[in-house]
């Protein structure tokens, strides 16, 4: 059974207890009216392709229909979306560019989409706080295209960068291969404003370094949409780095390029991004990008260093050894920003490439203790091979960001089940290895079942406390992150479900 | 460490707790006012003890340590200079300000060490925070992993909190590698053009007429940096900034400090860059607003129903 499967299941069983039924055609056509009067007629979505499109994120799995889909322009019109949403009790669930791969944008219980690609404006860039002020919608990669010219960047890059909201990356706390050395979006948010899901509008954070009161926008960051929903923040801007260089080691086998990565940890090195590919991956992306990556090495490591002149020379010459010294066959560094660039290019294309060798993959992240790495990537290839899929490696080595990618064609009959088996059991080998979860997609609706073999009842418990100090309703993305059985508001928020949406 | 903390206890999570922190939570039980004491470096930040609440301490030793995984578990009553001097051995350190007192207290109190801008936020250094909770359950968040987005972050909400939603047994933080070189400079030239010509600072501190650098990294970068601020302005070797002037921080944004300093008409030590200063007078830092303070007293209601956690303090009052 697949793990939506089990899921919708679940819910399924629990909204027959609850005597869920049919929502009356008439009670939508007054939440569409109300919406349409608060925002405008052309900004509130509600027909039938828009809501079957919007039943999808990136990710595998597929929601319910969704509700009316407004695209609000101002934070005064998600506060009224907002307080529509609770006059009619429905669930809201906040949308970027859908990027997302646990499945936490996806609607359960036919909630009001509110998607905030129209708020997409830079609003200032304070360089005297080294702050950027941003709505929801802008683009990763527009953000630090702004920032470059003014000597900054946003430092989380994300492999979606190119399409991923900064809204998202809040939902998601997203990493990226330079998160190494700089830190994940947490530490990159520095206040938000945030619609809450009694449509108060409340400023988390601030520009000083410690705020009073408890950590609301930490706490903000990373929760998918399930605290209200962001509508201004305040950005960390990072000075961009003053030099840098880029390594390309090939290796005979992954293990020997997981263990060069735990060594140069190790040894007190904490370059800006250490990332690996193995074979297959490497050869795919060589033939979609002709970056000169070597076919026939058994994995690559990109490691990049960066920061002041004589630091990265001795940094580079000290991976340059840990390479060699762990049967490095090749070292190669990058000459000038155009190798570099083509280099990176062959890392963030790598979905692309993939599609030459199957039309469907599954993207997985768990984190593993560095140490560990070798260890797990072995048990991953094991279990992919007993369930006759192709996997493939790329991930961010120097965190222990696992990102197995197990390839299919989704039009083989039954072979949706193997993958999800296979992904069942590399997130236990990941975790019996003293790992997490996940390293930077989320739990969303893919991790909930597995969230009970990573925390205690109690542990869930205050997980759920912290959840409904915002959200007392349970109405802010219902049915995500926290596994069904410990927040009993989040069914009543879906049982407005349509019966059949489950199936 | 002692033996018996070495006894680990299955309470049904992936994490397995240490003997300590299961006798921790039944020292903690489930009624009656309690307070948790570290090093009392910092027992006024919040307010004192309203009623007289039981005192307890939180286990100690560092319970396990992974120098190359840069991260390392220990019991909240360890006392930070204790977890740096262990950490120091294998040239790393944590983001814990070394004040005397405890991790625990560190963690609870939050602010960061003088030099932020080098070791980060102690709200990005915690990975993972074990606490007795109200009803005196032993509760954990976070993962020992340096990356974690599975669910929601106990962790950061526990930064800060001043013991009032949970009492803090067990941390692991993520260490850094200690820089190969580390030298002060001091200068008359303009603070915030010093900042801003330097590429990696790990602090700059003003006094609103002299300004002191830390330059941190390896040899020949320091000398490239020194070189660099010597553009704007001469630069002399010395060995450390002064003394703070007074018991009082302010958290600043630091785009406001230059206006501060011509409305401050106390000695203060401002942190170019960071916006943290420390003076002799109270920062007003005026109140929540009222969507803020409804989320802060719906949390505390639901962690701690009956008030009995560190009762009188209060993280929104600094």
């Amino acid at each position: 059974m697949s793990v939506l499967g089990s899921i919708n299941r679940n819910i399924k069983s629990r909204l027959a207890g609850l005597g869920a039924g049919q929502l009356a055609e008439s009670d939508d056509d007054r939440l569409v009216a109300d919406l349409r009067h608060a925002l405008s007629d052309d900004r509130v979505r509600f027909d039938g392709a828009e809501r079957s499109l919007l039943s999808k994120d990136a990710s595998v799995y597929r929601g319910g229909v969704a509700g009316p889909t407004c695209f609000p322009i101002s934070t005064q019109e998600v506060q009224a979306i907002m307080r529509i949403a609770a006059d009619h009790g429905r669930g809201v669930v906040p949308r970027g560019a859908g990027t997302g791969l646990s499945g936490g944008a996806i609607p359960l219980g036919a909630p009001i989409v509110v998607a905030l690609t129209k708020m997409n404006q830079i609003l200032d860039v304070d360089l005297d706080n080294r702050v950027a002020w941003v709505e929801p919608g802008v683009i990763n990669l527009d953000l630090t295209r702004h920032l470059v010219p003014l000597g900054f960047h946003f430092a989380p890059d994300p492999s979606s960068q190119q399409v991923c909201t900064i809204g998202g990356n809040v939902a998601n706390n997203s990493g990226g291969p330079h998160c190494l050395a700089y830190g994940v979006t947490n530490a990159h948010i520095e206040a938000l404003e945030v619609v809450l899901p009694d449509g108060e509008v409340a400023m988390l954070g601030g520009l000083d370094p410690e705020p009073a009161g408890l950590d609301l926008r930490g706490v903000f960051v990373g929760s998918e949409g399930t605290l209200g929903i962001a509508t201004r923040v305040a950005v960390r801007i990072t000075k961009n780095r003053p030099a840098v260089k880029t390594l390309l080691l090939s290796f005979e086998t992954i293990g020997d390029a997981a263990d060069t990565v735990s060594g140069i940890i190790a040894d007190g090195i904490v370059p800006a991004a250490l990332e690996v590919m193995d074979q297959r991956i490497t050869e795919a992306v060589e033939n979609y990008v002709g970056a000169g990556y070597p076919k026939d090495a058994g994995a690559v490591l990109l490691a990049e260093v960066d920061g002041l002149a004589a630091g990265i020379e001795i940094d580079a010459r000290r991976i340059e050894e840990i390479g060699r010294s762990h049967g490095a066959t090749q070292v190669r560094i990058a000459a000038d920003d155009a190798e570099r660039a083509l280099l990176w290019k062959g890392r963030k294309t790598a979905f692309g490439a993939i599609a030459q060798i199957a039309p469907d993959y599954y993207l997985h992240d768990t984190v593993v203790p560095r140490s560990e790495l070798a260890n797990v990537l072995a048990q991953v290839y094991e279990i992919a091979e007993r369930h006759e899929l192709i996997v493939m490696n790329v991930f961010h080595a120097g965190d222990g960001n696992l990102h197995p990618l197990l390839l299919f064609d989704g039009r083989e009959e039954g072979v949706l089940e193997r993958v999800h088996a296979a992904g069942r059991e590399i997130v236990e080998a990941s975790l019996d290895a003293g790992g997490v979860l996940s390293g930077e997609h989320g739990v969303g609706v893919e991790k909930q079942a597995y969230m009970n073999r990573m925390f205690s009842d109690d542990d869930l418990d205050h997980q759920d406390r912290l959840r409904r100090a915002f959200d007392p309703g349970c109405r802010a993305n219902p049915g995500k992150v926290m596994p069904i059985g410990h927040s009993c508001a989040d069914i009543q928020a879906l049982r407005s479900v349509p019966t059949g949406v489950w199936g | 460490m002692t033996e018996q903390s070495r006894a680990l206890v299955d309470t049904g999570s992936r994490l397995t707790h240490g003997r300590a922190v299961i006798d921790f939570a039944e020292e903690v039980g489930a009624e009656g006012p309690i307070a948790v004491v570290g090093g009392r470096t910092r027992w006024e930040v919040g307010g004192l003890p309203t009623v007289e609440p039981r005192l307890v301490s939180a286990p100690s030793g560092i319970v396990d340590y992974k120098p190359e995984e840069m991260v390392a578990r220990v019991g909240a009553g360890t006392t930070v200079g204790e977890l740096n001097a262990a950490l120091s051995q294998h040239g790393q350190r944590s983001a814990l300000p070394d004040r005397g007192g405890t991790v625990g207290g560190a963690v609870a109190v939050g602010e960061n060490d003088r030099d932020v801008l080098r070791w980060g936020a102690v709200r990005n250094a915690v990975l993972q925070v074990t606490y007795v909770s109200a009803e005196g359950k032993v509760v954990s968040g976070g993962g020992p992993t340096v990356k974690n987005v599975s669910g929601f972050d106990l962790p950061r909400l526990v930064v800060g909190s001043l013991g009032t939603l949970g009492a803090l047994a067990e941390v692991i933080l993520r260490t850094n590698p200690l820089p190969a070189v580390s030298r002060w400079f001091r200068s008359q030239a303009n603070p915030f053009d010093l900042y801003d010509q330097l590429l990696a600072p790990s602090c700059v501190l003003w006094d609103g007429s002299t300004t002191w650098i830390l330059l941190e990294g390896y040899g020949p970068d320091v000398d490239a940096e020194a070189g660099r601020a010597s553009e704007v302005g001469a630069l002399t070797e010395t060995e450390g900034p002064p003394d703070a002037p007074g018991p009082r921080r302010w958290s600043l944004p630091p785009g406001e400090l230059r206006r501060f300093a011509l409305d401050c008409s106390e000695p203060f030590l401002a942190s170019i860059g960071v916006g943290t200063v420390l003076t002799t007078v109270v920062q007003d830092r005026g109140s929540s607003s009222p969507a803020v303070a409804a989320v802060h007293d719906r949390m505390k209601l639901l962690f701690d129903p009956s008030g009995r956690m560190n009762p009188g303090r209060n993280p929104e009052v600094r």
